[in-house]
């Protein structure tokens, strides 16, 4: 028989999480019990309903249709007393009773009324004129009660009491905030943000505020006449509005022996304490001392109890939420994260203020990363430290870029201002409207954008910019794609992960980790998956020849007329003339299109179709230079101290040594690398994934992470050494670390930023982990055992490995340049 | 229905082309044994689609990697749709039909 599963509770929290359960296919006979006469609505959006913005017809989340249509039972309009526990039953006020196999309460919260004289009558529940706001009834009631009064008193400065205010005054002229607090939001903002707002509050809005203000009766009679506060004041008012904070409803799972403390209290998989079957979720439940009352902490709740009620993940675990808020409160922007103000010494803690505009900002930062955050009436910024907070990036070097977008590439022109028509990826010529109209028609994920309309797909520059237009037109309703972290799209794990579980099972071949770990074979990943296999297991990988991107299966460069560029390998940069007169005969030999010099000091043959290079490698009799592959490409060098008058380092024959010793490591992605003779830095070292700089005193510096590509970075310094024996070293073992750890693709300007030099350099150079030996011995092992691709040309590697894919069409297409 | 080839001249999970009356084809063996054929030629900017990679449902033009699914044709990443064949394995020889 299938599982009973019953749900106190047909608030956001109960409902959402009979959503997750059901999007991973539960197989439970619900039943769902709410204390109010209505389907499921979204609470947040009452503050819409009072402020008159919105319709209640607009604020319902699943309508009864939902209900019927998932075969979940639903009592509106019905309390549950009392659960028996032991005999797994729950009794409902109306005296009927119902047993279940999983039990989940989402019983939510309930405004807290402080015990104020006056505020109840006896036997009559509140004073005529006085409300709670937390219900549809309650603002219904509300709205009907103030229309044919005058003042209103909000007590309760919180985000609740500021929504109620801005609210009322749609409905009579005069508010009135008291606040019992010194400043407003005090649980998320510090005081001089609180302060801002109240000046915000109370100038454009035209709200009275009242701070520090203790709320000590309410007078009159009959109907309210005014409050009165703790100094004496009276404030003359006949509408009084509590709105000062929330309380879990748990009392009836306290008495009915559930542990409670403020709130239900739950273990990481969201089941009551010493409970197996009995779950809690949302606003009632107590978790490690926190309880929550935000909607982001309860999604993350909702998918875990699901991934354990149902299964699927018997091992999901809740940790707690960040909490991050951005909000319109009554009419001005606020957002804040984590800390309100430094607790340590060494936080940094910058702020800015403008009291002219009413823009208050404040970042704490804390070993680099941004521990806290506080905007209000400028929140720009907000999508950006709202990342950092979550995912502890890196930040940047210049501490204001948190603060203001400071100029600089495209990147940082306001999405909303760009016209419909400006092209935005301009790699695959897709244009601001085009991603909008996808966000339309129901892609809300960025990375699902991007694979429709292949922005941000080219060189990726652009993918910042189309992630924010793809927020900016979700309206703040982008979802969370957990590919994101995954390795490779067809396989949902992080890379850590990923290496785990392909050491766990042995698996060794492509096909293999699809069948264990993905169940579907996915071309987008079949790529990734090669590179990092062949890096973990090396001479044991099997090599599945699919699995290759046409480039690995016949070690060149596909062009775009589908022929091919070979680049035989130049050390260093390096030749002699008795190559280049072989290259030249090479050339001469097959009519080569078009013969043109590399940025990494090479000789590229250009336009050479797929059938004729293995006789090209037999008649260059060179090696592969690898520029075709996600792989250590090469070392560019100056002139080194030989020659140049003013090289200090012989930076020819360590590029050489290096060259030698890495050729054709495969890895996340291109490895393009430096070596130069003094600072002058003729070699580029500076920008290359890792650059090596001689200075004076025979001394070697190692950067590490620098671009000028599409992306350009100057790497950050890693070491100094004193010997081009260390570099080499160094060299390999940094290469290592980025093999292990870069995701699919990621260079190293990304992967160092988001590790961090320091880190970066307490394993690679200080061994802070131990791990140095290790590392050396793996790219040891890729060493001794690369062999060059281009000397397995006598026979095909499969059927008709170098056999044309284009027989009809006369190459080369590109013209041959005389 | 006609026969156009050897399917051993495909290894499992590739594509080759194989030129047909004037047309360039390109067929797929699919992991899972199965052969699929289009047109050989990327509609996009005219790479060779027998070079791309497959999975058991789409191929991706290895100039772009724009996708196409397999057995319909249609693009998935808003590109012009492909034309497909019906293609049949006879013992080791690949049949071949008229475009659907």
């Amino acid at each position: 028989m299938r599982q009973r599963l019953v749900v106190i509770g047909n608030g956001m929290a109960g409902a959402r999480t009979v959503e997750e359960i059901l999007a991973r296919g539960g197989d439970f006979a619900i039943t769902m019990f709410g204390d109010e006469p209505y389907g499921n609505y979204n609470r947040i959006m009452l503050s819409n309903v009072l402020a008159g913005v919105e319709d209640e017809s607009g604020i319902f989340l699943n309508d009864l249709s939902w209900y019927a249509d998932n075969n979940i039972t639903l009592h509106t309009g019905t309390r549950i007393e009392r659960i028996d526990r032991f005999a797994k039953r729950v009794y409902a006020e109306d005296g009927t009773e119902t047993p279940y196999d999983k039990l989940i309460i989402a019983t939510g919260s309930r405004a807290f009324v402080p015990p104020i004289p006056g505020l109840h009558r006896p036997g009559r529940g509140y004073h005529q004129g006085v409300f709670a706001f937390r219900t549809l009834d309650d603002t219904r009631a509300m709205i009907r009660y103030a229309k044919e009064h005058e003042r209103a008193v909000v007590i309760g400065g919180g985000l609740l009491g500021l929504e109620a205010a801005r609210g009322l005054q749609n409905h009579l002229p005069h508010v009135t905030l008291i606040h019992a607090a010194g400043h407003l939001m005090n649980a998320q903002l510090n005081e001089v943000a609180g302060g801002m707002l109240k000046d915000s509050v109370e100038k454009r809005l035209g709200i009275e505020v009242v701070v520090n203000g203790r709320t000590t009766e309410i007078l009159g009679k009959h109907a309210v006449t005014g409050v009165k506060l703790d100094d004496g004041r009276v404030i003359g008012c006949d509408v009084v509005v509590v709105a000062a904070g929330i309380r879990a409803n748990a009392e009836m799972a306290a008495a009915s022996g559930l542990v409670v403390e403020r709130g239900i209290v739950v273990d990481d998989r969201m089941r009551a304490q010493d409970e197996d079957d009995i779950y809690a979720v949302g606003e009632c439940a107590q978790h490690r001392g926190e309880t929550y009352g935000l909607v982001a902490p309860l999604w993350d709740q909702a998918k875990v109890l699901a991934d354990h009620i149902t299964g699927v993940n018997p091992y999901a675990e809740y940790h707690g939420s960040q909490v991050a808020t951005k909000l319109k409160v009554a009419g001005v922007d606020v957002a804040s994260m984590g800390l309100r103000e430094p607790e340590r010494d060494d936080d940094e803690s910058l702020t800015f203020t403008e009291p002219r505009k009413g823009i208050y900002k404040n970042v704490i930062i804390r070993d680099g990363r941004l521990v806290g955050a506080t905007m209000v009436g400028d929140v720009t910024k907000v999508a950006f430290l709202m990342q950092a907070f979550d995912r502890g990036l890196a930040l940047p070097e210049e501490r204001a870029e948190l603060m203001f977008d400071l100029g600089g590439p495209a990147g940082e022109v306001k999405v909303e201002d760009m016209p419909d028509d400006e092209q935005v990826c301009n790699c695959n010529g897709v244009s601001k409207g085009a991603i909008c109209a996808t966000v339309q028609s129901g892609c809300r994920t960025v990375s699902g954008v991007m694979d429709k309309t292949r922005a941000g797909k080219g060189c990726g520059t652009c993918k910042s910019v189309v992630q924010r237009i793809v927020e900016w037109a979700a309206g703040g309703e982008a979802e969370e794609d957990p590919a994101a972290s995954w390795y490779v799209p067809g396989i949902p794990m992080p890379k850590p992960e990923l290496m785990n579980a392909i050491r766990l099972h042995g698996l060794k071949s492509v096909s293999a980790v699809f069948a264990k770990l993905g169940g579907e074979e996915d071309a987008k990943s079949k790529m990734g998956l090669a590179s990092l296999l062949k890096m973990m297991w090396g001479g044991d990988y099997v090599d599945e020849r699919d699995a290759r991107f046409i480039n690995d299966r016949v070690h060149a460069n596909i062009q775009r007329d589908g022929t091919f560029s070979v680049v035989p390998q130049m050390k260093g940069g390096v030749t002699t003339p008795a190559q280049l007169r072989r290259i030249a005969e090479v050339a001469e030999k097959h009519d080569v299109p078009m013969v043109k010099l590399t940025g990494g000091q090479r000789i590229d043959l250009l336009g050479i179709p797929k059938e004729k290079l293995p006789q090209v490698w037999a008649d260059l009799d060179m090696p592969s230079g690898w520029a075709y592959g996600k792989s250590f490409r090469t070392v560019k060098t100056c002139v080194g101290s030989d020659f140049c008058r003013f090289g200090v380092g012989d930076s020819t024959a360590l590029g050489i040594a290096l060259e030698e010793r890495y050729q054709g490591i495969e890895g996340p992605g291109k490895m393009k690398l430096a070596v130069t003779g003094c600072p002058r830095n003729c070699a580029e070292a500076y920008v290359k994934d890792l650059g090596v700089v001689a200075i004076d005193g025979g001394k070697w510096e190692i950067y590490v992470g620098g671009a000028a590509g599409a992306h350009i970075r100057k790497g950050d310094l890693l070491a100094t050494v004193d010997s081009a024996d260390e570099v080499v070293v160094l060299t390999g073992r940094f290469l290592q670390y980025y093999r292990e750890n870069a995701n699919w693709l990621e260079r190293t300007y990304a992967f160092v930023p988001r590790v961090g030099i320091d880190r970066i350099r307490e394993i690679v150079v200080d061994d802070s982990e131990g791990i140095a030996g290790a590392l050396d011995a793996a790219m040891d092992a890729s060493v001794t055992t690369y062999r060059d691709p281009w000397k397995d040309r006598e026979q095909p590697a499969t059927p008709g490995q170098f056999r044309t894919s284009l027989p009809l069409t006369v190459l080369p297409q590109v013209p041959v340049r005389a | 229905m006609r026969p156009i080839g050897s399917v051993h001249e495909i290894p499992p999970g590739e594509g080759r082309t194989f030129a047909v009356d004037g047309q360039m084809i390109a067929v797929f063996r699919l992991r899972d044994g199965s052969l699929r054929a289009t047109q050989a030629v990327c509609p996009h900017k005219g790479g060779p689609l027998a070079d791309g990679q497959i999975d058991l449902k789409q191929v991706l033009c290895p100039l772009h990697l724009n996708a196409w699914d397999l057995t319909t044709g249609c693009s998935l990443s808003g590109q012009p749709d492909l034309a497909v064949y019906p293609v049949h394995l006879d013992h080791d020889t690949i049949l071949l039909g008229d475009p659907t």
